[in-house]
């Protein structure tokens, strides 16, 4: 199960958190982010938010930057490997969009 | 000022339902304890309260990393009982939910299911043996002394515990079902 998930669809919450995280930022940062790039559609739970931080980290397609001295609150950012799965999502994403357009508007 | 309202809640989603009710008339919770709920004065609608059950207790370390994360995220820790946690965060903030997708909310209903069910089956294996031997000594004529009613009443009463915690259960059963069938079909 776990390795055919990998290959499967992205949930938006995921999908919009890696997006925000092409910029290294905290979690309250994340929410706002991800917020803004659906216009308000995807609102993120502080609970969500953190179990879905610590399963990316767990599977490495984000990581925590290296802090610096004094600031309190952990900063993540995506890694190569995250960036990669972004891309097959976008891919992904395109292809539905074609077959959809085809069959039902005959694009 | 402060106020003290004594009252039991079997259904966490009601009682928060009760907290967000109260607050909406300007009487904001801040503390508990076994069935006490201490209030204060506010404006009326200052805070949403959500409630929680932790994985572990809040004393666990894994239980501190995620509320100081709820703390960064503006989230207020206002009270812990056992594993249970009463959260809030100022209104004006807008909606206030911890979590927001499918997989989520089952992974927490699942949670208080199985809290439910670990209850359910302690009242369950007090509630039999009591009640076989209650029945058994009296239909036998007490062979075993006079004590039949002794372990028929802690026999019903048990039982009655656990058709409670089976009572209890039953709709969080029906939720998490209803949140698997729509996850089949979308997020």
């Amino acid at each position: 199960m776990p390795e055919s998930n990998e290959r499967g669809a992205l949930t938006e919450a995921v999908f919009y958190i890696l997006l925000a995280l092409y910029t290294p930022m905290h979690g309250y940062r994340i929410m706002q982010t991800v917020r803004d790039l659906s216009s308000g559609r995807v609102d993120l739970g502080a609970g969500t938010l953190y179990g879905a931080i610590n399963t990316l980290l767990e599977k490495k397609w984000i990581q925590p930057v290296a802090g610096e001295q004094g600031s309190r609150k952990k900063e993540y950012t995506i890694t190569t490997l995250g960036k990669s799965v972004v891309e097959s999502e976008i891919k992904r994403l395109q292809d539905l969009i074609e077959t959809g357009g085809k069959i039902v508007r005959g694009i | 000022m402060k106020h003290i309202v004594r009252k039991a809640f079997w259904d966490f989603e009601k009682e928060e339902q009760w907290l967000n009710d109260m607050s909406a008339r300007g009487m904001a919770f801040t503390d508990y304890s076994w069935c006490r709920y201490v209030f204060t004065d506010t404006p009326d609608q200052q805070y949403i309260y959500r409630i929680e059950l932790l994985e572990n207790l809040p004393t666990h370390a894994e239980s501190i990393a995620y509320l100081r994360f709820l703390e960064e995220n503006g989230v207020e820790v206002v009270a812990t009982y056992m594993r249970w946690v009463y959260l809030r965060k100022p209104a004006s903030d807008g909606v206030f939910d911890i979590y927001t997708d499918i997989d989520s909310k089952i992974r927490h209903y699942q949670r208080i299911n199985y809290f439910w069910t670990v209850f359910m089956i302690i009242e369950f294996a007090a509630a039999i043996p009591n009640l076989t031997l209650g029945i058994t000594n009296l239909l036998m004529h007490e062979p075993f002394g006079n004590f039949s009613y002794g372990n028929l009443i802690i026999g019903a009463a048990t039982l009655s515990l656990a058709i409670l915690f089976l009572a209890l259960d039953l709709p969080l059963r029906r939720k998490i079902k209803k949140l698997r069938q729509e996850k089949a079909i979308h997020e």
